[in-house]
């Protein structure tokens, strides 16, 4: 599994409320929830975002509410990847089960700026900067996540068992 | 190695004798629970599966609360999905909004967690009820949907931090400032994984709903959960509320903590969190003039008995500033007629307050007290996150009760020892 676009970037502490806001949350359609990603921090986002692009963040993207129309309006949106230092938990947790790919890079997190192109190979949890000519190594997932992933996330995964 | 009373907990759930930091387990539910904003995502995801059929209809808890009574068409519609729902699979708690309240201050009142239990949540203030001494998490739609389906949740079994707290704290002092205090200190992401788990001879002068206060914050620090040792003033809520039998679980004396923090609760001040993060945080003697124009009291923090009384003592006999809004909105129905008996709400109406049905309304922006660009409110809820409450040139300082009550008064952040109390 492999994933490769153009990164756009965003800081610490990126939270569910500005990834997806509240006032949106009338509706659970991936596509209504796409135009309105980011929408507090990032006006244009949806406008610019093309499809395989990658999003690159610092610690703890995802905090705050549990809404899974957080990653389920990225995911719309077209991006491959989330890339961050650290991820909240529950939001870790909802990528996981939707099959939003992510994975956390302290360096990468730290170097990758906006507009590289990144690519990311899952399997050996290794992230490369094309643009950079740089690799970073981020930390691959436990098996019993990987099996969930692989089942394309948790409900095909209990289907399965 | 001995464990934490977290570990405890999901190891029996997990029919294991033992688990450490970082098992990956699969535990049984005690009750699931999602609401009119995540619910309707769950039961999408439900259908998918093979098997429609929810595992066990007393243990799923469904609350239309969010936007709630229904605030316009879309959101209606989400509401008739999970009453239909609830219908159909014969959910014995689905509570309508004559019998509702804001999910994290229905469940304990309705008896439906006891000390023991673990409960996930489709919503991130789950982690409430581990005031009772249950471990309760929130999850996202997708596990809220495989728990109804299957009664059982995995996780990563958490390591935890200790706080052991001691003392008293000084009046106008509660659990919203303890636990704005505790944030401060350790960060928004301060515990992320991990267990809070507070200790010490502290805790037994904090009431319970300083206690749901402090559990219920849990998540601004980043962490699973947020738990308590049950002690007699948790036995008698349980008896007072639930028929259900409880089981009363003790860290062991030589569980690993990753870290142990000691905090006194007679040093901690009025705390204010200032936008846009719960960990900004000020004591209230280090706060210049900041005029606002709004305050909220209530959400599944701060909507309890205990803070209305704390808010009516501060109001009794005032005026709200002009141009102020003041809206009140208590958690649940019974806590609403309570504090009509006690004449509160004839108080904040004289007050110059406004009195809301039960809703999470204000708290996330929905409805009941949206912000427009450039203003400021003092809440007492749990996130001052940018746009959570209305525009994205809106501020939010979060405060307990008493602060937000004298701030309305005043015009400007203000303790209730501004006024004399
Ligand atoms: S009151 Fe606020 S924080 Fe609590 S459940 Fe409702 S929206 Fe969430």
């Amino acid at each position: 599994m492999k994933a490769k676009g153009i990164v756009h970037r965003y800081g610490d502490n990126i939270d569910t409320d500005v990834i997806i806001p509240a006032r949106y949350l009338n509706t659970s359609d991936p596509k209504e929830l796409a135009e309105k990603c980011m929408i507090d921090i990032d006006k244009d986002f949806a406008s610019r975002v093309r499809t395989g692009d990658i999003i690159v963040a610092g610690k703890n993207f995802g905090c705050g509410s549990s809404r899974e129309h957080a990653p389920i309006a990225i995911k719309a949106s077209g991006i491959s990847c989330v890339i961050a230092d650290t991820f909240a938990r529950i939001f870790y947790r909802n990528s996981i089960n939707i099959g939003l790919a992510i994975i956390e890079s302290h360096e990468a997190a730290k170097d990758i700026e906006a507009g590289d192109e990144v690519e990311v190979d899952f399997d050996r949890g290794i992230i490369y900067n094309l643009t950079k000519n740089k690799t970073y190594k981020g930390q691959a997932f436990p098996e019993f996540m990987q099996r969930i992933i692989k089942a394309e996330g948790l409900i095909n995964y209990i289907n399965s068992k | 190695m001995g464990m934490t009373m977290t570990q405890k907990i999901l190891a029996t759930h997990a029919g294991v004798d033992y688990v450490s930091a970082g098992d990956l387990i699969e535990v049984n539910l005690d009750l699931v629970l999602g609401n009119d904003i995540t619910a309707p995502v769950a039961i999408k995801e439900m259908d998918k599966l093979d098997s429609k059929q929810v595992f066990d209809k007393d243990k799923i808890a469904l609350v239309p609360d969010h936007f709630t009574p229904n605030k316009d068409i879309k959101s209606a519609e989400n509401c008739k999905c999970m009453r239909e729902f609830a219908m159909d699979n014969d959910i014995s708690n689905y509570f309508e909004i004559g019998e509702m309240g804001i999910e994290h201050a229905l469940l304990p009142e309705k008896g439906l967690v006891v000390a023991g239990d673990v409960v996930i949540g489709a919503d991130s203030h789950t982690c409430t009820y581990g005031a009772l001494g249950a471990f309760s998490t929130g999850v996202g739609s997708t596990d809220m949907a495989a728990g109804m389906a299957t009664g059982k949740a995995w996780f990563k079994v958490p390591s935890a931090i200790r706080f052991m707290l001691t003392g008293k704290p000084e009046k106008w002092v509660s659990g919203k400032d303890i636990i704005l205090h505790i944030i401060g200190m350790i960060g928004v992401d301060g515990a992320r994984y991990q267990s809070m788990e507070f200790v010490g001879d502290g805790v037994m002068n904090l009431t319970m709903d300083d206690r749901f206060t402090i559990a219920n914050m849990a998540i601004e620090a980043g962490a699973k959960n947020g738990i308590f040792p049950v002690d007699e003033k948790t036995i008698e809520y349980i008896n007072d509320h639930s028929t259900k039998a409880y089981t009363v679980y003790e860290a062991d004396e030589d569980a690993e903590y990753e870290k142990t923090y000691v905090i006194d609760l007679s040093k901690i001040k009025p705390t204010v969190a200032f936008p846009h993060l719960p960990e900004n945080t000020h004591t209230i003697d280090q706060i210049e003039d900041i005029k606002i124009d709004q305050v909220v009291i209530g959400s599944c923090t701060n909507g309890r008995i205990d803070d209305l009384r704390a808010a009516a003592k501060v109001l009794e006999g005032r005026r709200v500033a002009k141009g102020m809004r003041a809206i009140i909105f208590p958690a649940t129905q019974n806590i609403y007629l309570q504090a009509i008996e006690e004449g509160l709400i004839t108080t904040f109406i004289n007050a110059g307050a406004i009195v809301s049905t039960p809703t999470c309304g204000p708290c996330l922006g929905g409805h009941m007290g949206v912000l427009a660009a450039g203003e400021r409110a003092v809440s007492t809820t749990n996130r001052n996150f940018v746009g959570r409450m209305g525009h994205v040139e809106s501020e939010i300082y979060l405060a307990s009760p008493a602060v937000a009550a004298a701030s309305a008064i005043t015009g400007k952040i203000s303790g209730p020892e501004e006024l004399g109390l």
